[in-house]
């Protein structure tokens, strides 16, 4: 079957064999799209966050099919060295990661938060980001960012 | 919207592979990176040069050529060739800086080429934190020469004794008259220094260079000691930085491992037909290997689920996680080493008025990296190539050349970034697996492993049993001391995976196995009139393709080790009355111990007095404990402030301080931040991480059965205080201090409550426990 998807404003079709592919396949081996990382397939650890609908999604447990036509948005989409997403912006100036493997989920998570809650408390903060996982140990500097992103919108 | 500095994105190496090399590149692999292809830039290696010195073509890459460390670039960029690699805690960055300082240019004007067997010489990879210490001050002397040569070269176009020329920003110039300047990149940009260096004839960690220079002093240092921003970073955080992960070669097929569910259980039947309605799957079964491939991931993933597989009888009888303990201090001991003694340690304990002991235990960990391993390889014509993210890129190379047959030069192996790693993790297993699949297939091969796969069957660190001696004269003073540490051997599989008995692919090709003995002991600092330190080592529990098989896992026996010694030392201090600051710095003489011990106390405001604190009956229970350890030439002390929640056994780190003497420090800001990244993940190796089984297999096999550290549980305040010694040498960073940090949590919570915790993790649950049994 052919599906399209719209992703980081493009819209691009797809042939699938199978409805219940996960997103994350679709992005990664059809569009090329790298960012989202498969971590866990689980959705337990974040590293294939992307945004559907300005939502944060895992697209390791979403199948490609049930989001045809729906706004995706890609770590890639959120912003550019030259228009950087404030909290990429504050991830460069905090120097968060280290290997990064899990930063597709923290910065697409957080941006989440910020969209719809442009001033969380550290609380807040912590609650919408202790769903994801990080194996470097970079929770405190991404807490770090997320307030300085938070004071920056 | 402020913008981000787009120019200091370090390519990867892959594509640097490609612009560099591109024609040996495609010698050896015959493809293309297709992702990849639009970064390829013919234009820096067409170019035509008119610089008139050096070689024309890379000399040999061996450890006695200059350009195997450092080459000019046509444009004057410095290449540094740097046979580790930076798994993501800045070490590119700080290597830039080192060569920047010794050879004269601006820090944006090196580039490091890393982990690239095809063009680095084999440094040992990423290895004991010593990134800096030894690899870093390779190319710094290397730099140094290359500078001095650049200057021969001047003086010999200017007709000057170089005695009287100088450099700036890599622009030779005579001391006396500026006009007379030459570049780098018009002395040799573009071409390949033809000299030698004075090399040890060694590889790997050991290798060396004497090149008889003066390296740059602390007060010359322009770009040492300078806080340089990341160079990976923008590519991570911008999503443009591709990985292992995202290499796609042309006819690349996607595979999967498939494991049994017992463990040492082997393929004895394969249906085949049991996957026969999935697209493009098929098996391929070499001896007990047994894995699927399809041309579509997804096919994989789902062929992988589905395959119908006959194992055989297996029955392991592993002792369960929670028996195991008792399993280490009954097991007969493989082998026994006192690594040091001093005085007369049995006499000692004799003279004693009293002797305390205390026995800690340490559980199995996981790497549990961020992903499970993947990696790609292309293996035709009688050659390899395999794109991997181990960090001993150069060891899976032989590995590789072993599984093959092939001979060790016709192995390239290109580092990536990748999954995360921090020892020796799931990474090379993968690495292997491509290389054999590829050469079965004919094809190139992508493996990923499933999530089960990076954390049942990764090689794991060692569970521990830690038992501690200390004997007391009537006047208090500890006179003698011993600490044994029992484990399973951190070598049983190689952690440099240099040949095939330390993969899971040479286990399951029925390759012999190589099992070495090996634990370790803590640094002896603390200064008594007898001391036995030593370890022993016990059989493993199974030694074939085992999922609990051990090796290192970051800071290999620290955490350990220190659990043990260092929450004795405080069960000392405690039993002689002595606050475990003053303790500590009783028996530690070197200056630099004392002085982190001591900087940390200060910086704390430890008050003196002895543990546990008095009025503890409150239902949240508040202490402070420390810890100390010497690694190489680093000295670390750390204080744990906690909370201990009396009801439900939950601790909260509240406060961490951390005197940390590394020596030189190349850039302040990276430090601090591998010291903040490892305490937290430190705290998840504390409070959280143990590898669960039952009597056939590991049961830790997601992120629910192996819980790490969340957000919710961070260290809520980290101060670092760095003692720096630009005169000393520099030491190693990227893991001396989480060994420290069960220790200092335990003697905080001992602080608290007067309760010592003798098992990690420190989950609610044996905190209750151990609260509601004192």
């Amino acid at each position: 079957m052919q599906i399209e998807l719209h992703v980081n404003g493009r819209v691009q079709a797809i042939e699938i064999d199978d409805p219940g592919m996960p997103l994350l396949y679709a992005l990664r081996d059809d569009l090329g799209l790298n960012n989202p990382r498969f971590g866990c397939g689980l959705g337990q650890c974040g590293a294939c966050t992307v945004h559907v609908d300005g939502r944060a999604v895992r697209s390791c447990v979403t199948p490609a099919a049930a989001v045809a036509g729906r706004q995706i948005t890609t770590l890639a989409g959120l912003g550019t060295p030259e228009h950087p997403h404030p909290v990429q912006a504050a991830w460069i100036e905090e120097q968060v990661n280290q290997c990064a493997y899990c930063i597709n989920g923290w910065i697409m998570t957080a941006a989440e938060l910020l969209a719809h809650k442009p001033h969380p408390t550290e609380a807040e903060i912590k609650d919408a980001l202790d769903g994801l996982i990080c194996r470097c140990g970079t929770h405190a500097a991404a807490l770090r960012a997320v307030k300085r992103a938070a004071q920056s919108a | 919207m402020n913008k981000i500095e787009a120019n200091s994105i370090d390519m990867n190496n892959a594509i640097e592979s490609l612009t560099l090399d591109r024609r040996a590149f495609l010698a050896s692999s015959g493809a293309l990176v297709v992702t990849l292809a639009a970064a390829i830039d013919l234009s820096a290696v067409e170019l035509a040069h008119a610089a008139p010195n050096g070689a024309a073509a890379r000399p040999p890459l061996t450890g006695d050529q200059l350009s195997s460390y450092i080459t000019i670039d046509a444009d004057g960029t410095v290449v540094a060739y740097y046979g580790k690699i930076d798994g993501g805690q800045g070490l590119g960055t700080s290597i830039a800086q080192m060569v920047a300082e010794e050879i004269d240019v601006p820090f944006e004007r090196v580039r490091v080429v890393m982990g690239d067997s095809g063009r680095t010489l084999d440094m040992g990879g990423a290895s004991a934190a010593i990134g800096v210490s030894h690899g870093g001050m390779v190319l710094r002397r290397t730099a140094a020469l290359a500078r001095h040569l650049l200057i021969e070269m001047a003086a010999g176009a200017f007709g000057l004794p170089a005695a009287e020329l100088t450099v700036t920003d890599g622009v030779v110039h005579a001391a006396a008259d500026p006009t007379r300047r030459i570049s780098y990149a018009e002395l040799v940009g573009g071409r390949y220094f033809d000299s030698k260096v004075d090399w040890n004839g060694k590889t790997s960690n050991a290798l060396a260079v004497d090149v008889k220079l003066p390296l740059k002093t602390p007060d010359q240092f322009k770009v040492i000691g300078k806080s340089f921003r990341r160079r990976d970073l923008p590519g991570k955080v911008f999503g443009t930085l591709d990985l292992v992960n995202d290499l796609r070669l042309p006819g690349m097929l996607h595979a999967r491992m498939i494991r049994p569910r017992v463990a040492g259980a082997v393929p004895v039947k394969v249906d085949e037909s049991s996957i026969a309605q999935i697209p493009g799957a098929q098996v391929v079964w070499i001896k007990d290997l047994l894995a699927v491939v399809a041309e579509r991931e997804w096919n994989a993933v789902k062929a992988a689920a589905a395959l119908k597989v006959t194992w055989s009888d297996a029955q392991p009888n592993f002792p369960g996680n929670d028996a195991l303990h008792a399993h280490i201090r009954n097991a007969p001991v493989v082998k026994r080493v006192i690594q040091r003694e001093n005085g007369s340690v049995d006499d000692g304990f004799k003279q004693a008025a009293r002797i305390i002991e205390g026995e800690y235990e340490y559980p199995t960990q996981s790497h549990a990296s961020m992903g499970p391993a993947c990696a790609v390889a292309d293996v035709r014509d009688g050659a390899a190539t395999v794109w991997t993210s181990s960090q001993k890129p150069y060891d899976s190379a032989a590995c590789v050349a072993e599984l093959l047959d092939l001979p060790r030069e016709k192995v390239r192996a290109i580092w990536m970034f990748g999954t995360g790693s921090y020892g020796r993790n799931d990474q090379g297993d993968a690495t292997a697996d491509a290389a054999v699949l590829s050469r079965h297939l004919r094809r190139p091969v992508r493996v990923q492993y499933m999530r089960h796969e990076g954390l049942a069957w990764d090689p794991k660190g060692t569970a521990s049993v830690s038992r501690n001696r200390a004997g007391i004269d009537a006047g208090g003073k500890v006179i003698a001391y011993e600490t044994i540490g029992k484990a399973f051997s951190r070598l049983d599989i190689s952690t440099r995976e240099g040949r095939a008995a330390d993969v899971l692919a040479g286990h399951l090709l029925g390759l012999p196995l190589k099992p070495e003995q090996g634990f370790e002991i803590p640094v002896a600092s603390y200064t008594f009139d007898h001391g036995r330190l030593g370890w022993e080592t016990v059989a493993p529990l199974l030694d074939r393709a085992s999922p609990l098989r051990t090796t290192h896992l970051r800071d290999p026996y620290g955490p350990p080790i220190l659990f043990g010694s260092e929450s004795f030392m405080d069960e000392v201090a405690a039993a002689t009355n002595t606050d475990p600051v003053e303790f500590r710095l009783q028996y530690l003489k070197n200056p630099r111990d004392r002085d982190a011990v001591r900087t940390a106390a200060e910086h704390y405001g430890w008050d003196k007095r002895t543990s546990p604190r008095k009025g503890r009956g409150d239902d949240v229970a508040i202490g402070r404990g420390i810890a100390f350890r010497r690694h190489f030439d680093t000295f670390i002390a750390l204080i744990a402030e906690v909370r201990v929640h009396r009801a439900s056994g939950k601790i909260e780190v509240a406060r961490y301080v951390c005197a940390h003497d590394v020596g030189l420090i190349v850039n302040p800001e990276t430090l601090r931040h591998v010291i903040d990244r490892q305490l937290v993940y430190g705290t998840s190796r504390a409070m959280f991480e143990e590898v669960r089984f039952d009597q056939n297999m590991v049961t830790s096999v997601d992120w629910l059965t192996y819980p790490v550290l969340h957000m919710n549980a961070v260290p809520e305040k980290i101060e670092i205080v760095l003692i720096d010694r630009p005169e000393a040498a520099p030491s190693g960073a990227a893991e001396m201090a989480l060994g420290l940090v069960p220790a200092a949590i335990g003697n905080a919570v001992f602080d608290a409550t007067g309760v010592r915790l003798r098992r990690v993790p420190f989950t609610p649950e044996r905190v209750k426990a151990a609260l509601e049994r004192a």
